[in-house]
């Protein structure tokens, strides 16, 4: 017993420093699986109040240029509105599919294998997980972690990230990857060898999700060329949206997403 | 009461994790060059404080960190690893002389406080971007961020040190 006492005694700072990096090593594998650490992200109250803070003094300099921005979308907006004749239809409120939600980013990353987004919107503003994150361009992410007032965004630059996505003209479906080496492009896997290609062709997201929309605009192809199983496409896409410069994003809640997901899990259940 | 050891490392402690956060997280030099430039917070740490405090101290430090930029625990577990070679790697450097009471930091010659410092960020960054990485066929990527990095890491710290030196001469 007392050897024991001695030996924990004599080799107290290793222990202790065993411990600690056990306590990291959890917290950093447990997450490894699929989803971010529940307790250990920016989207809570006090991160993302300094995140806040520090981004209400950023913004003012950026003010005219995030008009200008602003301005050209709701321009873009306008002239679909107008070329659509939807203009006079009456719309059935009860039978709309997606509702969206305006939020700004505090925090923005790109650098890591791993990079979420915080935004300034939460359960207050009834965002839940799993729900689009989009910009005027194209898709930013999906919501992962939520908050009173903040949410955590896992970006489409994420190693973790799997977005289905088609390619517009031809209908393939594939899914979006991102390798980690560059913020501007990501990459389309699973698209088989029988799909008419071209560089330049236009990405879209697809309708096997059950998050996003169909046809979100997402990139267009700048390279492309066979896998290793020399059956699928392996696919290089220019990003639309510069990542390193996103202020104002929308939230889209899908909202029969609860249904799609029952049904499914329904059918599943009964093979 | 502005002198004391406890209030300068508390500030220090607060002030460098906002400077790491609002800062040099948003740096992206080159698109993916981001500094950890509170790894200094290891390297003014007092000397004669107790061993056990100082890792509970690191430790908070690399999760305060983590939870501000989305790491999970990378850095409390980079950090706490550093702190905890922190006493090896002074005998390395400094020899004999670390031993006495009188000993510091600002007595030494600028060289070793070069390797000192030198060998934290290196220890730190190859800690922390194994973690991050974690697959050996990118081996290669590993080596390459700690080099590349540690050397901005480096030089900012440098500048730091040199900045708020107390030494006048």
């Amino acid at each position: 017993m007392q050897q024991i006492i001695n030996f924990l005694i004599r080799y107290k700072t290793f222990l202790l420093y065993i411990l600690l990096l056990l306590i990291a090593f959890v917290f950093t594998f447990q997450s490894h699986s699929y989803h971010q650490s529940k307790f250990l992200n920016s989207s809570n109250y006090f991160t993302g109040s300094i995140y806040q803070l520090s981004e209400n003094i950023n913004s003012y300099f950026e003010l005219g240029k995030e008009n200008e921005t602003l301005l050209k979308e709701n321009e873009l907006l306008r002239y679909q509105l107008y070329n659509q004749n939807i203009y006079t239809a009456k719309q059935d409120t009860t039978k709309l599919n997606y509702s969206v939600t305006s939020a700004r980013i505090v925090k923005n990353s790109f650098a890591n294998q791993r990079n979420y987004i915080t935004i300034n919107k939460g359960k207050q503003d009834s965002i839940q997980q799993d729900m689009g994150v989009i910009t005027d361009k194209g898709v930013l992410g999906i919501v992962e972690n939520t908050s009173n007032g903040f949410s955590s965004v896992q970006s489409i630059l994420n190693d973790k990230s799997r977005i289905n996505a088609k390619i517009k003209n031809s209908n393939h479906f594939g899914s979006l990857i991102w390798d980690t080496k560059d913020y501007t492009s990501v990459q389309l896997t699973d698209i088989p060898r029988l799909a008419p290609l071209s560089i330049g062709d236009t990405i879209v997201t697809g309708a096997m999700s059950s998050i996003f929309p169909e046809n979100i605009p997402i990139g267009t192809i700048s390279k492309f060329d066979l896998d290793s199983s020399k059956s699928f496409y392996f696919i290089e896409v220019a990003l639309f949206t510069d990542m390193t410069n996103v202020k104002n994003v929308y939230i889209i809640t899908a909202l029969n997403r609860k249904e799609i997901l029952e049904l499914e899990a329904e059918t599943q259940s009964n093979d | 009461m502005i002198s004391s050891p406890f209030f300068i490392s508390t500030l220090r402690f607060v002030l460098l994790i906002l400077v790491q956060i609002l800062i040099f997280n948003k740096l992206n030099f080159f698109g993916f060059i981001n500094p950890l430039v509170y790894v200094l917070f290891i390297y003014w740490y007092p000397i004669k404080e107790n061993r056990t405090t100082f890792l509970v101290i690191s430790f908070l430090l690399g999760l305060c960190v983590d939870i501000f930029s989305d790491t999970l625990a990378i850095n409390a577990a980079a950090t706490v690893t550093i702190a905890y070679f922190r006493p090896v790697l002074m005998r390395f450097v400094f020899g004999v002389n670390y031993e006495f009471q009188s000993f510091k930091l600002n007595s030494s010659t600028k060289a070793q406080q070069f390797t000192f410092l030198a060998l934290l960020i290196i220890i730190h960054h190859f800690t922390y971007f194994i973690l991050e990485i974690f697959s050996f066929s990118n081996s290669l990527l590993i080596l390459q961020k700690t080099l590349v990095i540690g050397l901005s890491t480096l030089i900012l710290c440098l500048l730091f040190i040199s900045l708020f030196s107390t030494k006048k001469e």
